[in-house]
């Protein structure tokens, strides 16, 4: 066998960008039908960013570029030059949560944890917008972030908490969202 | 709490961990992006893996010719059904399962032969030049079409025809109960298949080491009974197989079989001697399913003017698809549990599960039991229409007293259904409004109850259902392995905040391995419901056997009795003298300077059954919850839309471990129940092609934010004596309730009845206009047909004939009536 003379359709030149990830600069090299979704998980090594459909259907692989959430399986990679991606990997500051991770992970709103990275940034592109969402923005802003765990109530609650926290509220999560009601 | 035995735990008060929130000991990497899902994990040199599936519903293979995919570069291996020629299954009694097909296809989607790549888009390139030649053979598309065709047969085990499994049980004379009803009603309904939809598509890695060991990393909520699975078509002995189930995203029954590309990716790395990885599309997801079986019932109830049930008789016809899986057990749940919520003193069931060329139905969050569920609470609705009575109050009436022993040899020990009840009337304002509001707006109940972990064990054997094992260390930190699967439910952190209750530490103090069949003792696996029960309990032994260790070291010190000793804050002290006492660390180098390094071990198993009769086994359950729920609906009479806005839930969980994962639990019921109740069905196109309608996020409707509704959750805590702290169920009994309460707030607001789901616009628009034309305002199946004779019962008297839980020959002239 040869397999110098019979090349693989799949090997194209690979594209070579710049962009923000996370903050930081960072140059990648890959084949140029790749994703963004592809790219941030095999060619830069972050799985935080999950995949359900691959289709633009559910939601999970939702990262931010330039602040907005986008579905990564349907950009391509290419499309990201000069863009700045946020993934999950950088909500954190150091070792201190994001007050959406944190509330996430009080009120078990992460349960398989798999939408989880999708919500996450969604809901902080929406609070970037709206400090203070009402129950029905914060569903109309996670409204194509498929959940099969939770049932969404854990996620509401975790996103209202947050903005409290976010807007230098003391708050705590109501009683009957932890206890039920009485 | 009514548990006094305090061996496990329950009846203690002053308890720092359970019982209160705290982080699930995982949550902080999953908000991170830290946690490692099968598809997360890469090794050098991996190879990635394609599987050749059929394009056709059923057919024989004439010739498989993969000579073209093996030369094309990067392609490293191709297997076909020969080399992975032993067949397997989920249940030792339906073994028909090959990882490749062999000689025949059954179902599209149907692997018949993998390919190894060095990527995948070369994987997928080369499966276009693998060719198959089939001879198609008459497809068998549903279940008019398995009772109508015994050939051809789609299997050649089962019973015969295209009849995989039979069932039939008799728990009391039924026709002695109907004798005694003052009114019979008999009732159709069809319950539509369904999928899980777990967000994360299924993936596997195999490693095969160089001295002959293999390693899988998948997502299974089974692991023990997977691994076993691999060593019969691997052929390589247990001991040299390691599965390590990744955390899973998302399960709900759709992760519990032994795969085919699991164990195509074991054999591909056996074969390459390099690591081979899978994920499957969100297609090949739709049709490995494994989920709700379609089901048609029939319900024939007696009932006296005040509501009280005399007897029941229940028939269920399943659409098994392809496969066999779980699905004798699921055809067994349907007739279960209908006894376990009202007195019901003889009841008979039977069931059919028949095979069809679809994608095999199996355990979905449930499994067996919603659909019964659905057609009983349907019909308790409408008997108490017919008597005039409210059905909340006449649901109450009648409920089964805590600790009996119900018709079929079940026993029910906790039982707190009639607080739920009171709770969601209460809350929801039923009393004014059931029967009160305007036209199509409406208000439905329902309730249910559901098994806390399945007596038995998938395969016969006399060994624990769990086993849990302490190690501490010179730290103060506390090791804690157990099989179990973490599949979002939180089963690994119920191990901290168990084993830290016990020995008076933080749930953070501990590490809890999991999952592991190297490192790990032995657990089912995340199924039935039992992984708090039971792991629950191995934990406390485990966890009170090194307190035991702990208190002899500590009261010699401390020249006190270890019954004096207190385990709180990191601390072991003198109750009578708190202040004398030693830190956690000094107790463990007590104890390991006295005994030498230290490790325990718990273990549990169910207590036994009282049925004494083939097929006992499958019911019985340490400890039964129960649920309560009343669901609000909007009609639109003009369009058939359905809104639920609300629901008011309450859940007899014995005891909450963590109060906020029970919330999830019953929140995340709550939402699959409304997407069976509305939207969600697994339904196929044709009944010549036979491939699934919609198999894609987008097409499958399942409830976003904008259907979601809100709820009202109640946690009614009756602590059940054989619970751990008196613990019982949460995950899957509070789904149950769901689809029959919004079909009778249905009823209530438009006055039609809908005796099938998913309950679609057009459904309700079908009833309401029948309605207006003076026809029967109803939608569902008009008739229930078996296909031939039944079998003669299992016949076992029920307790109130003073039956033994043995069964016993019939005399002919009763057999006869």
């Amino acid at each position: 066998m040869k397999p110098t003379k019979k090349k693989s359709k799949s090997k194209p030149e690979k594209a070579h960008i710049h962009l923000l990830v996370n903050g930081e600069p960072v140059e990648v090299a890959f084949a140029p039908h790749k994703t963004l979704l592809e790219v941030l998980r095999e060619d830069l090594g972050l799985t935080g960013t999950k995949h359900g459909c691959e289709l633009g259907e559910c939601g999970c692989c939702a990262v931010l570029v330039d602040g907005r959430p986008v579905l990564s399986c349907l950009a391509l990679g290419v499309a990201a030059e000069g863009h700045d991606v946020a993934t999950v990997e950088g909500m954190a500051e150091g070792t201190k949560l994001h007050p959406l991770q944190a509330a996430f992970a009080d009120l078990g709103a992460a349960q398989c944890g798999y939408c989880t990275p999708g919500m996450l940034l969604t809901a902080k592109a929406l609070l970037e917008q709206v400090p203070r969402p009402s129950r029905d923005q914060i569903k109309a802003a996670l409204a194509g972030n498929i959940c099969r765990c939770t049932g969404y109530i854990k996620i509401y609650e975790a996103v209202e908490l947050a903005a409290a926290w976010m807007a230098g509220e003391q708050a705590e999560a109501p009683k009957e969202s932890v206890y039920g009601w009485q | 709490m009514a548990g006094n035995n305090g061996s496990n735990g329950s009846g203690r008060t002053g308890l720092r961990v359970v019982g209160k929130p705290h982080r699930k000991v995982d949550v902080t990497a999953k908000c991170t992006g830290e946690t490692k899902y099968a598809d997360d994990i890469v090794f050098p040199r991996m190879l990635h893996t394609k599987l050749f599936r059929s394009s056709v519903p059923h057919a024989r293979i004439l010739k498989i010719d993969t000579s073209k995919a093996e030369s094309y570069p990067g392609v490293k291996a191709v297997l076909t059904g020969n080399d992975l020629p032993a067949a397997y299954g989920a249940m030792p009694v339906s073994e028909d399962e090959h990882a490749l097909a062999i000689g025949k296809v059954r179902m599209v989607g149907e692997p018949v032969a993998a390919i190894a790549a060095v990527d995948e888009d070369v994987a997928t390139e080369a499966l276009d030049l693998i060719e198959v030649e089939y001879e198609l053979l008459p497809t068998i598309s549903s279940i008019e079409s398995a009772l109508e065709h015994p050939e051809p047969r789609v299997h050649d085990h089962g019973e015969f025809g295209n009849i995989h499994r039979r069932q039939v049980y008799e728990f009391g004379d039924v026709e002695v109960g109907f004798a005694e009803a003052d009114f019979i009603r008999e009732d159709l309904t069809f319950y539509e298949g369904s999928t899980h939809l777990a967000l994360e598509q299924h993936a596997s890695v195999a490693n095969f080491s160089k001295d002959g060991k293999l390693t899988l990393y998948t997502c299974t909520q089974d692991l023990h009974y997977l691994h076993k699975a691999l060593v019969k078509v691997l052929g390589l002995p247990a001991s040299h197989i390691h599965v390590i189930a990744t955390p899973n995203g998302g399960g709900f029954g759709g992760k519990c079989d032994p795969f085919q590309h699991e164990m195509v990716v074991s054999k591909l790395a056996m074969v390459t001697g390099r690591p081979v990885k899978i994920c499957l599309t969100r297609e090949e997801v739709f049709y490995c399913h494994r989920g709700r079986h379609p089901a048609l019932m029939s319900t024939k109830t007696g009932f006296k003017k005040d509501g009280s049930i005399t007897a029941m008789h229940h028939r269920t016809i399943l659409d098994g698809g392809a496969y066999g899986g779980l699905g004798i057990a699921s055809a067994f749940y349907t007739g279960t549990f209908q006894t376990t919520t009202y007195t019901m003193p003889r009841f008979k069931c039977e069931a059919v599960r028949v095979f069809t060329n679809k994608a095999p139905c199996g355990p979905k969050r449930g499994n067996g039991t919603p659909q019964p569920r659905f057609a009983q609470e349907v019909q308790m609705d409408k008997i108490a229409e017919q008597l005039g009575l409210d059905p909340a109050e006449m649901r109450k009436r009648h409920l089964v007293a805590p600790d009996s022993t119900v018709a079929n040899w079940i026993r029910v020990g906790s039982m707190a259904l009639g607080k739920c009840i009171d709770k969601v009337v209460e809350g929801s304002h039923w009393k004014e409004r059931f029967r009160r509001l305007p036209y199509g707006k409406g208000i439905g109940m329902a309730c249910s109850g559901y098994m806390t972990g399945a007596q038995t064990p998938i395969y016969w054997n006399n060994m624990p259902h769990s086993g849990v094992h302490v190690q501490l260390d010179r730290g103060g930190g506390v090791s804690v392995f157990c099989g179990s699967a973490e599949i979002g439910q939180g089963s690994d952190s119920i191990l901290a905040y168990i084993v830290a209750e016990v020995l008076g530490i933080d749930p953070f103090d501990i590490r809890v391995v999991t999952a592991d069949t190297d490192l790990t003792p032995v657990d089912l696996g995340s199924y039935s419901s039992r992984v708090t029960l039971m792991t629950g309990n191995a934990a406390i032994q485990a966890a009170e056997r090194a307190k035991d260790l702990l208190s002899q070291a500590v009261a010699e010190k401390l020249e006190v009795p270890g019954s004096r000793l207190s385990f709180a804050d990191r601390r072991v002290f003198d109750s009578e003298n708190p202040e004398k006492g030693v830190t956690f660390i000094e107790a463990v180098w007590l104890a390991e300077t006295k005994f030498g390094t230290l490790g325990t071990v718990g273990s549990y198993k169910p207590p036994a059954g009282k049925g004494k009769f083939k097929g006992s086994g499958i019911g019985p359950s340490p400890a039964f919850s129960f649920t309560a729920a009343i669901a609000e609906v909007e009609v639109n009479p003009e369009t058939g839309i359905v809104v639920v806005p609300r629901m008011w839930i309450a859940h007899d969980v014995g005891q909450c471990i963590n109060p906020v994962l029970v919330m999830g639990q019953v929140e995340g019921s709550v939402y699959m129940g409304l997407g069976e109740a509305l939207m969600e069905e697994m339904t196929y196109r044709g009944n010549r092609n036979v491939v699934h309608k919609f198999p894609s996020f987008l097409e499958y409707k399942s409830p976003t934010t904008l259907e979601m509704c809100d709820i009202t959750t109640y946690l009614i805590e009756d602590g059940d004596s054989n619970g751990p702290f008196g613990a019982k169920e949460a995950g899957q009994g509070p789904q149950l309730p769901v689809p029959p309460a919004i079909a009778n707030a249905i009823y209530d607001a438009v006055g039609v009845r809908i005796d099938e789901v998913p309950i679609t616009p057009d459904k309700v628009l079908k009833a309401i206009r029948a309605k207006a034309k003076g026809q029967e305002g109803r939608y569902g199946p008009a008739k229930f047909t078996y296909p031939t004779e039944m079998p003669a019962p299992i016949y076992v008297p029920s307790p109130i004939e003073g039956g033994d839980g043995k069964p016993l020959q019939r005399e002919p002239a009763v057999a006869q009536r």
